[in-house]
C-alpha cells in the first residue's frame, strides 16, 4: 500500500476513532459531574467517588469479581496452555478432532447458551451455586481464548531449540519448562490478561451460574443500570477503565522492551 | 537465518522433526503427553460437552412443577430406561407452532445481518486508512482499535444510554445546533441496537480487514495506475478482492455473537425488541420453563452452526 493518506483516509479514521472513543470519554467526564442528573453538567466534583467508597454492596461485588478473575484466569492459563501444546505439538491422538471442536466451539457459542448449559449441569450434579460455580464457569470459557493465543505463538516458533534440548536428553517436561515456556511467555501472559478481562467483564455466564453471596460487579452494575444511569456507576466504570488502560499500557511497554532486547540480541548474534 | 536455506539444513530439520515427534512422546505413553492432552480434554468434556448434552436432554424433557423443574431426571439408574421413554419433542413442536419464537429468531438474524453490514461500512474505510498510514504510526493505530476492547463491554454499552436517551447528550447537541426541535427517540428502538452492536464489534471487523490490507502487495495497484486505471476502479478490481478473506472473517466475527447477543438488545433495545438471547433468558429466569429455554438454545446453536461450518471451510481453503 502507498503511504500517502488522502483526505478520505483521514476523515474515515477520524470518524472511526471518534466513534470508538467519544462514548468512553463522555462517561469519564460525567463521572466528575457535581449534578446527580447525568446529562446536565454543573461543575467538577469527586463526590461520586467518595459516595462509591461508602457503597458496601459495590465494594463487595468488586472484591468477588477480582477474586473470581485472578483465580479463574490463572487456572484457565494453565489449562489453556496445556490444550495449546496438545493441539500444536501432537498432531495425532485419539479425540483430537473432538478436542479441537471443544476448544473452538465455546469461542462462538452465545454466552446465554454457555451460561444456561453450565447452570443446568451444576443443578444436575447438585453442586451448590456461588463463588466456585462462577469460577469454574469462567475457567471453562476463558481457557479456550488462552489456547488460541498460545497456540498461535507455538506454531510460529523455532522448534530447533526444543529439538536440541531433547537431543541432549531433556525430558519433554524439562524441555517445556526450560525452553518452551520462557519463549512463549509473552503469549501466556497475554492469555492470562485476556482471560482476566473476559472474567471481569462477564455478565451473562456469571448471572446464570451464580448463587447466594456471589454477586459480581457486572451483575451489580447491570441491576443498577436497569434502574437508570447514575453518576456512581460512571465513577465505577471510570475506575475500571483506568485500571485496564494502565494494565494495557504496561503490557505494551514491557513487550516493546522485550522486542528491542530481542532485536539487539539477534543483531549481536549476527555480528558475532 | 531462514533466508539462505542450505540443502543440509533442510535434511537436518526433517530428521529433527521425526526425532522430535518420537521425543514428544508419539507412540509412547509419556507422562507429559498424557497430562497435557488429558487434563484439558477432560475439563472441556466435563464442563462444556456434558453440560451441552444436558441442555439437549432437558430440551426433550417435560416441564414439571418440581425441583429441578423438569421430568424425567436421571438420579436413580434403575429408572433410566423408563425415563428415556418419557422424552418428547413437545418443546420443539411448541417453538415451531408459536410465532413468538419464529419472530425472535428471524429478528435476531436480521438485526445481526444488518449490523454486520453497518459495521463493515465503518470498519473498512477505517482499516483502509490505517493500512495506508505511515508504518511508524500503524502499531499505535492498531493499539487504538484494540484498547476499547479491553474496557468492559457492559460499560461501553452503558455509555450509549446516556448519549441516546431522549434528554441525552446527542439530542441536546442536535437541538442546540437547531437541527431538530424535538428529541429523537433512539433509545429502546432497533436503531439503538444497531449502534450498540456496531460500536461493540467494530474492532472485530477492523482488525482482520486491516491485517489483509496491510499484507497486500501495493505494486499491483501501482501497476494498474501506470496502465491508466482510475483509483476507484483499481480499488474494486484489485484491493477489495484481495481484502476479501479479512472481510469474510470480520463478518463472521460480528454476525455470530451479534445473533445471540443479550446485553445490547436488553439495555438499548427496550422490551419490545425481543431477540433470541433475551428469549432464552426470559424463558429461564422469568417463566422458569427450563425445557423450552433449552430447546430454544439448541435451535439457536443449530442455526449458528451452519455459518460456522461454512466459515471453517472457507478458512481451510484460504489457509
Amino acid at each position: 500500500m502507498g503511504w500517502r493518506l488522502s483526505k478520505f483516509n483521514v476523515v474515515s479514521m477520524v470518524f472511526g476513532f471518534s466513534f470508538l472513543y467519544l462514548p468512553i470519554v463522555l462517561l469519564v467526564v460525567y463521572s466528575f459531574n457535581a449534578s446527580r442528573l447525568v446529562t446536565v453538567w454543573s461543575g467538577f466534583s469527586t463526590v461520586w467517588y467518595r459516595e462509591l467508597w461508602n457503597n458496601r454492596g459495590l465494594l463487595d461485588a468488586a472484591w468477588v469479581t477480582l477474586r473470581v478473575g485472578v483465580l479463574s484466569a490463572s487456572v484457565a492459563t494453565v489449562l489453556g496452555t496445556m490444550a495449546a501444546i496438545a493441539l500444536a505439538r501432537y498432531k495425532r491422538f485419539t479425540g483430537r478432532t473432538l478436542m479441537t471442536g471443544m476448544v473452538y466451539a465455546p469461542l462462538v457459542m452465545p454466552e446465554v447458551i454457555t451460561g444456561l448449559s453450565l447452570l443446568l449441569f451444576f443443578v444436575a450434579v447438585d453442586f451448590d451455586r456461588g463463588f466456585w460455580t462462577v469460577t469454574l464457569a469462567h475457567i471453562s470459557f476463558t481457557m479456550c481464548f488462552v489456547t488460541v493465543v498460545v497456540q498461535s505463538r507455538l506454531i510460529s516458533f523455532d522448534r530447533s531449540l526444543e529439538d536440541a534440548a531433547m537431543d541432549l536428553g531433556a525430558t519433554p517436561t524439562v524441555t517445556f519448562f526450560q525452553i518452551t515456556l520462557p519463549l512463549i511467555w509473552p503469549a501466556v501472559a497475554a492469555g492470562w490478561m485476556l482471560a482476566f478481562t473476559l472474567s471481569l467483564d462477564d455478565l451473562v455466564i456469571a448471572s446464570f451460574t451464580t448463587g447466594p453471596g456471589a454477586t459480581t460487579l457486572p451483575m451489580k452494575i447491570y441491576s443498577q443500570v436497569r434502574l437508570g444511569v447514575t453518576p456512581e456507576i460512571n465513577a465505577v466504570c471510570t475506575i475500571l477503565i483506568a485500571i485496564v488502560s494502565v494494565g494495557v499500557v504496561i503490557a505494551t511497554l514491557l513487550n516493546k522492551r522485550r522486542l528491542v532486547r530481542q532485536a539487539r540480541n539477534e543483531r549481536l548474534a549476527a555480528e558475532g | 537465518m531462514g533466508e539462505a536455506v542450505k540443502p543440509g539444513a533442510v535434511e537436518r530439520e526433517k530428521s529433527g522433526g521425526a526425532g522430535n515427534r518420537r521425543k514428544w512422546g508419539i507412540g509412547s505413553r509419556g507422562l507429559f503427553r498424557r497430562v497435557v492432552i488429558g487434563v484439558p480434554f477432560l475439563w472441556l468434556a466435563g464442563l462444556f460437552l456434558v453440560p451441552f448434552l444436558i441442555v439437549v436432554k432437558i430440551s426433550l424433557s417435560q416441564t414439571a412443577v418440581a425441583i429441578p423443574p423438569y421430568l424425567p431426571t436421571f438420579g436413580d439408574p434403575s429408572t433410566w430406561w423408563s425415563g428415556l421413554t418419557q422424552l418428547t419433542l413437545d418443546n420443539y413442536v411448541w417453538i415451531a407452532s408459536d410465532d413468538l419464537y419464529f419472530n425472535a429468531y428471524t429478528l435476531s438474524l436480521a438485526i445481526a445481518a444488518a449490523s454486520t453490514v453497518l459495521t463493515l461500512l465503518i470498519a473498512y474505510p477505517l482499516a483502509y486508512g490505517m493500512a495506508k498510514a505511515p508504518p511508524a504510526w500503524r502499531i499505535t493505530l492498531v493499539m487504538l482499535v484494540i484498547l476499547p476492547f479491553w474496557t468492559s463491554f457492559l460499560i461501553r454499552v452503558y455509555a450509549w444510554i446516556a448519549i441516546l436517551k431522549p434528554e441525552g447528550l446527542l439530542n441536546q447537541l442536535l437541538m442546540s445546533i437547531g437541527l431538530i426541535s424535538e428529541p429523537l427517540v433512539i433509545l429502546n428502538t432497533p436503531t439503538a441496537i444497531f449502534i450498540g452492536i456496531v460500536y461493540s464489534y467494530l474492532p472485530f471487523m477492523t482488525l482482520p480487514i486491516y491485517a489483509s490490507l496491510e499484507r497486500m502487495d501495493h505494486s499491483l495497484t501501482e501497476a494498474a495506475a501506470d496502465l491508466g486505471s482510475p483509483p476507484l476502479k483499481s480499488f474494486w478490481t484489485i484491493t477489495f478482492p484481495l481484502s476479501l478473506p479479512g472481510v469474510i472473517a470480520g463478518c463472521f466475527l460480528v454476525f455470530i455473537p451479534a445473533a445471540g447477543e443479550f446485553v445490547i438488545p436488553d439495555l438499548l433495545g427496550g422490551s419490545r425488541t425481543l431477540m433470541i438471547g433475551k428469549t432464552v433468558w426470559l424463558e429461564f429466569f422469568t417463566n422458569r420453563d427450563w425445557p423450552v429455554a433449552s430447546a430454544v438454545a439448541v435451535v439457536l446453536v443449530a442455526i449458528l452452526v451452519v455459518p460456522i461450518v461454512i466459515f471453517q471451510r472457507q478458512q481451510a481453503r484460504v489457509g
